[in-house]
């Protein structure tokens, strides 16, 4: 078995680094690669599963001290007297801040314009900051809040998405409620939809979404004179730097921001927030490090949503099946701040199907909750809702296979792009693919609304769904800078800035590394995520970490392999286009002569070699584009409305697959956050009070161990998309979880004939729904 | 000191004694590192701290922890989480969100899973804790980790731990659960990332080889 994989291997040949001064891209990896495309575990999975793994809520410094933050109680008030001398005087009481101590309340911006301060007079939304304390322990930190006394005059508040432009809707902001506007779109959709031979439209209602990752946000901020070091849970830790620079008015050389490791944030913490500046203030004042992590209420309260949603979709369609119109109007929740309500939320009804008139139109508006913020896919995940349910009904109306519908409607270019034609096929092959991954039109000829032998007839019903996304942000880019290191003796480091968020970036970028030297990934130390001691990077967010890291770490190996091509040449005495690469040693072209990496006299001497790698933009003529398709079985218990997800295949064509393990654990991953997004989780203010009900776990429901399907199918579509990047990956992430809640609902459908428009398909709805169409069961 | 602030089964557990003691002090919160417990020159020896020391929230407690003991001074609201995280520097459960809603807190306590978050520090007393940290063998996993390795049971690795003791506890009781029972076991424990596929993988895998 070794000496067929040996035999295999020999087969593969070892990429070379280009000529010295040469023009153009290196050359590709071949159909084959020897670690590439393999399931190798992490690099730090030792870390993470022994609790070795230092998470920022895990650091502990001499000194250190616990701060909090209070929140405003309410969904609009003004702060009238703040009264902190109670908790001043307390045992264990270190600092406390608040708009009272007016050297700690620098000037703060959620953003869009927004210009305000860190603890502000009118809150807009319930939990924004008031006051801030630090104590020796958490305990007496809580004491401490308890007691500070505010005084607010509450204000009349607007919290549901569908009155916010009301006439008599209380103005969120003195001009309206109204954030932003914007139309797009193309040809003529009056025209479309005469021409077409069935026309559908819908009302959708997508309810918030938190990210709750399981770390709480948060940070421990220490200073040493002039310098500050924050320990932040972050996706980007020179993304946090920049803002506390700016807020703190400090030098960039003078913030350090650590985030080695980071508990889940799916894009909530892409940005840091307020509690980062009022420790680091705190800190300041107390010479003491400061540790501030919010409470898990407070981040559901405060740390990001995706917003709440109404779409109204409307579209026209030939008797073939030929979209010929989609309208779209989406009106979105950015909260008490301008935060991209409505971002991305159009892009899958005019770029994922052929349709040469495309109309939408989105309103985002203002209500008294937390600012919105990316979440995985943001606006993606609430259009695939709606367009891939449509699409679903469309293929009913006009009783065609919904596979078919889809497959009659595939673009070549991106139409939101001015038709820049797609590198790949990849929609075509997903749905293609996944379809007979999943054994489609077998699954649906059997199950079609039909009972479930030994479940009770009728009773209990099967249904299949799907759907299909693309993600217009997978192909990452520049700038990105990584720094490899080659020791004397084989080993290597890799100097990157981007975070591993939990999508295995290290791992993946180790792979590309040990491909290009032919060692094993585990040989290479990664060094990351800290701004004092690692190179530049953006944030880890939008499904582009490894299609914008992946290539500049395959071109710091080049660098360095140039290097080292050039010192073989010299040992061995021939000129340099007469040596080649054999995985850790070198060769003579003609085979003759050869000397190991780590005989290499100049490198003994020098001791390192190394090489840095520079992101180069992407073609600026193509789309670089992932896609995906989901199939899913679900079970409807028509007496309870309760809905089990049995199984769900999943493909993606996001170029070539490097570590083939973590990628299906980002599908796993994907398709139990979009069960979740259809299932049982949505934010509930409450009419009365506009205040947040479900505001912990228990009532916020996030899916289970007892919730996934038994059976989660990942089948790549396996190709590598050249044109892409010098690795030919594209992002993941996003795309695996865009079409699983469509796909749940067309199940549903297939199941019982109820078409659920809103998010969460709540069960209690559900049966009423199913009773109404059948009678009571 | 080591005589009255240790059980002493370890001669090895002097030198955590002490580090756990300068950590204390170092933090100024004197309270527990202070009590009665300690000889006079001990207190002398941080007079500083002493002026604010508030003995009476702090009661002298002794626990047991990945087979060590550890006398310490604790204000009796303070949860096993909080001693074990923030005193102890055993930092393998984590806060979720402290109500007993996550089970990234969870340890053993004579074999089964609890919520450290839920257990005060004093509930503890008398009771085997056993944290991820004390699955190990030197630097080696255990088989519940390596396993979760192995299998990629994990994508941020926040809940990891507290999974891998659910998973520990379950085995204990059960070396040959089913699938379901799997999911039934572990359904304490919420995974954001979404791992539960794998984490369901990682301990199937786990029984295996631990029957050898
Ligand atoms: S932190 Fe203990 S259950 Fe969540
Ligand atoms: S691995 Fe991230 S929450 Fe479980």
């Amino acid at each position: 078995m070794a000496q067929e994989k040996e035999g295999i291997e020999g087969q593969i040949p070892f990429t070379q680094a280009p000529d010295a001064g040469a023009e153009g891209e290196p050359e590709a990896w071949g159909e084959r690669t020897r670690v590439v495309g393999e399931r190798h575990p992490r690099v730090d999975g030792y870390e993470r599963v022994s609790g070795a793994a230092v998470f920022p809520s895990d650091v502990v410094l001499p000194g250190m001290v616990y701060g909090a933050m209070l929140g405003s109680p309410h969904a609009n008030a003004r702060v009238k007297s703040i009264d902190t001398s109670a908790a001043e005087g307390m045992a264990g009481v270190y600092a406390v801040i608040s708009r009272n101590t007016g050297d700690a309340n620098p000037a703060w911006s959620y953003g869009g314009g927004h210009q305000g301060r860190l603890f502000e007079d009118h809150c807009r939304f319930e939990g924004e900051a008031v006051a801030a304390v630090a104590a020796d322990t958490p305990y007496r930190a809580a004491d401490a809040l308890r007691a500070i006394v505010v005084e607010y005059e509450e204000l009349p508040f607007v919290s549901d998405v569908a009155h916010a432009l009301d006439e008599d809707a209380p103005g969120v902001h003195a001009d309206g409620n109204l954030a932003g506007e914007s139309e797009d779109g193309r040809g003529d959709v009056e025209q479309g939809f005469a021409a077409a031979d069935v026309v559908l439209e819908r009302n959708f209602r997508v309810g918030s979404q938190m990210q709750t990752p399981l770390e709480p946000h948060g940070c421990v901020a220490s200073w040493d004179g002039d310098r500050l070091t924050v320990w932040e849970s972050t996706q980007g830790v020179f993304a946090i730097q920049g803002e506390l620079a700016e807020v703190l008015d400090m030098p960039l050389a003078r913030v350090r921001v650590i985030g080695h490791y980071v508990g889940g944030a799916f894009g909530s913490k892409l940005r840091t927030d307020k509690y980062a500046v009022a420790a680091a203030l705190m800190a300041r004042r107390i010479n003491r490090p400061v540790k501030l992590f919010l409470t898990r209420e407070q981040t559901l309260l405060t740390q990001g949503n995706r917003p709440a949603t109404l779409m109204t979709l409307k579209v026209g369609a030939k008797k073939d099946g030929t979209l010929t119109a989609i309208h779209f109007e989406g009106t979105g929740a950015s909260g008490a701040y301008k935060a991209g309500g409505t971002s991305l939320l159009d892009w899958i009804a005019k770029d994922l199907y052929r349709c040469p008139n495309v109309r939408t139109h989105l309103k985002d508006v203002y209500i008294n909750a937390q600012p919105a913020r990316p979440f995985r896919a943001p606006g993606y995940v609430q259009g695939s809702w709606a367009m891939d349910q449509m699409m679903d009904e469309l293929a009913a109306e006009l009783a065609m296979d919904p596979v078919a519908l889809r497959l009659k409607n595939i673009p070549d270019g991106s139409q939101a792009r001015d038709d820049k034609p797609y590198t790949t096929d990849g929609l075509r092959r997903c749905i293609e693919e996944g379809a007979a991954a999943f054994g489609w039109q077998q699954a649906r000829a059997a199950g079609k609304g039909k009972g479930v032998a030994g479940k009770g007839e009728g009773h209990v019903r099967r249904g299949v769904g799907m759907a299909a996304a693309n993600w217009y942000v997978g192909d990452g880019g520049p700038p990105a800078t990584v720094i490899l290191r080659l020791y004397v003796d084989g080993t290597a480091n890799l100097n990157m800035g981007a975070s591993d968020i939990g999508t295995g970036t290290k791992t993946v970028m180790a792979m590309v590394v040990a491909e290009e030297f032919g060692m094993d990934p585990d040989a290479i130390q990664v060094e990351h995520a800290d701004t004092a001691t690692t190179q530049f990077a953006t944030p880890s967010g939008g499904s582009k970490t490894v299609p914008t890291e992946a290539p500049t770490v395959r071109r710091a190996c080049l660098a360095v392999k140039d290097q080292l091509m050039d010192m073989a040449a010299t040992q061995l005495g021939r000129p340099r286009q007469e040596i080649r690469f054999a995985g850790d040693r070198l060769e003579t072209t003609d085979g003759l002569e050869t000397v190991a990496i780590t005989d290499l006299d100049a490198l003994k001497n020098q001791k390192v070699v190394v090489g840095i790698g520079e992101r180069q933009p992407n073609p600026d003529d193509v789309s670089i584009t992932p896609f995906a398709a989901q199939f899913c079985e679900v079970e409807v218990n028509t007496g309870t409305g309760e809905v089990r997800l049995l199984r769900m295949v999943g493909t993606n064509e996001s170029g070539r697959v490097i570590n083939r393990l973590t990628w299906d654990g980002q599908l796993v991953g994907g398709v139990t956050m979009g069960a979740g997004f259809a299932q049982t989780e949505s934010r509930v203010l409450d009419g009365p009070t506009g205040k947040l009900c479900n505001k912990s776990w228990h009532d916020y429901k996030l899916p289970t161990a007892l919730d996934v399907p038994d059976e989660v199918v990942s089948a790549p579509v396996m190709l590598n998309d050249e044109e892409a990047n010098i690795v030919g990956a594209k992002g993941l992430g996003e795309p695996v979880t865009i079409p699983t809640g469509a796909a749940i609902a067309n199940a549903v459908y297939d199941a019982v004939g109820v078409r659920m428009l809103d998010t969460p398909i709540n069960p209690e709805t559900l049966v009423a729904r199913i009773d109404l169409q059948e009678g009571p069961q | 000191m080591t005589d009255d602030t240790r059980d002493g089964h370890r001669s090895g557990g002097q030198e955590l004694s002490r580090r756990a003691f300068i950590k204390t002090s170092g933090m100024g919160t004197v309270a527990f590192a202070m009590g009665p417990a300690y000889g006079a020159g001990q207190a002398a020896a941080d007079e500083e701290t002493e002026t604010r020391l508030e003995a009476g929230e702090t009661v002298p407690i002794t626990l047991h922890i990945n087979g060590r003991s550890e006398r310490l001074l604790v204000e009796p609201r303070w949860s096993l989480l909080f001693v074990l995280r923030e005193r102890l520097g055993l930092t393998a459960a984590k806060v979720g969100c402290e109500r007993g809603e996550c089970g990234s807190c969870t340890v053993l306590l004579d074999d089964v899973p609890r919520y450290a978050c839920m257990t005060l520090a004093v509930e503890a007393v008398g009771r085997r804790i056993e944290t991820a940290e004390g699955l190990m063998d030197g630097e080696t996993l255990g088989q519940v980790q390596a396993s979760f390795v192995k299998e990629d049971g994990l994508q941020c690795g926040y809940c990891t731990p507290g999974q891998v003791m659910a998973a520990e506890g379950l085995l204990r009781r059960n070396p040959s659960p089913g699938r379901d029972e799997i999911r039934h076991a572990m359904s304490g424990n919420l995974c954001r990332c979404g791992a539960y596929a794998h984490i369901f993988n990682a301990v199937e895998d786990a029984a295996r080889h631990r029957k050898g």
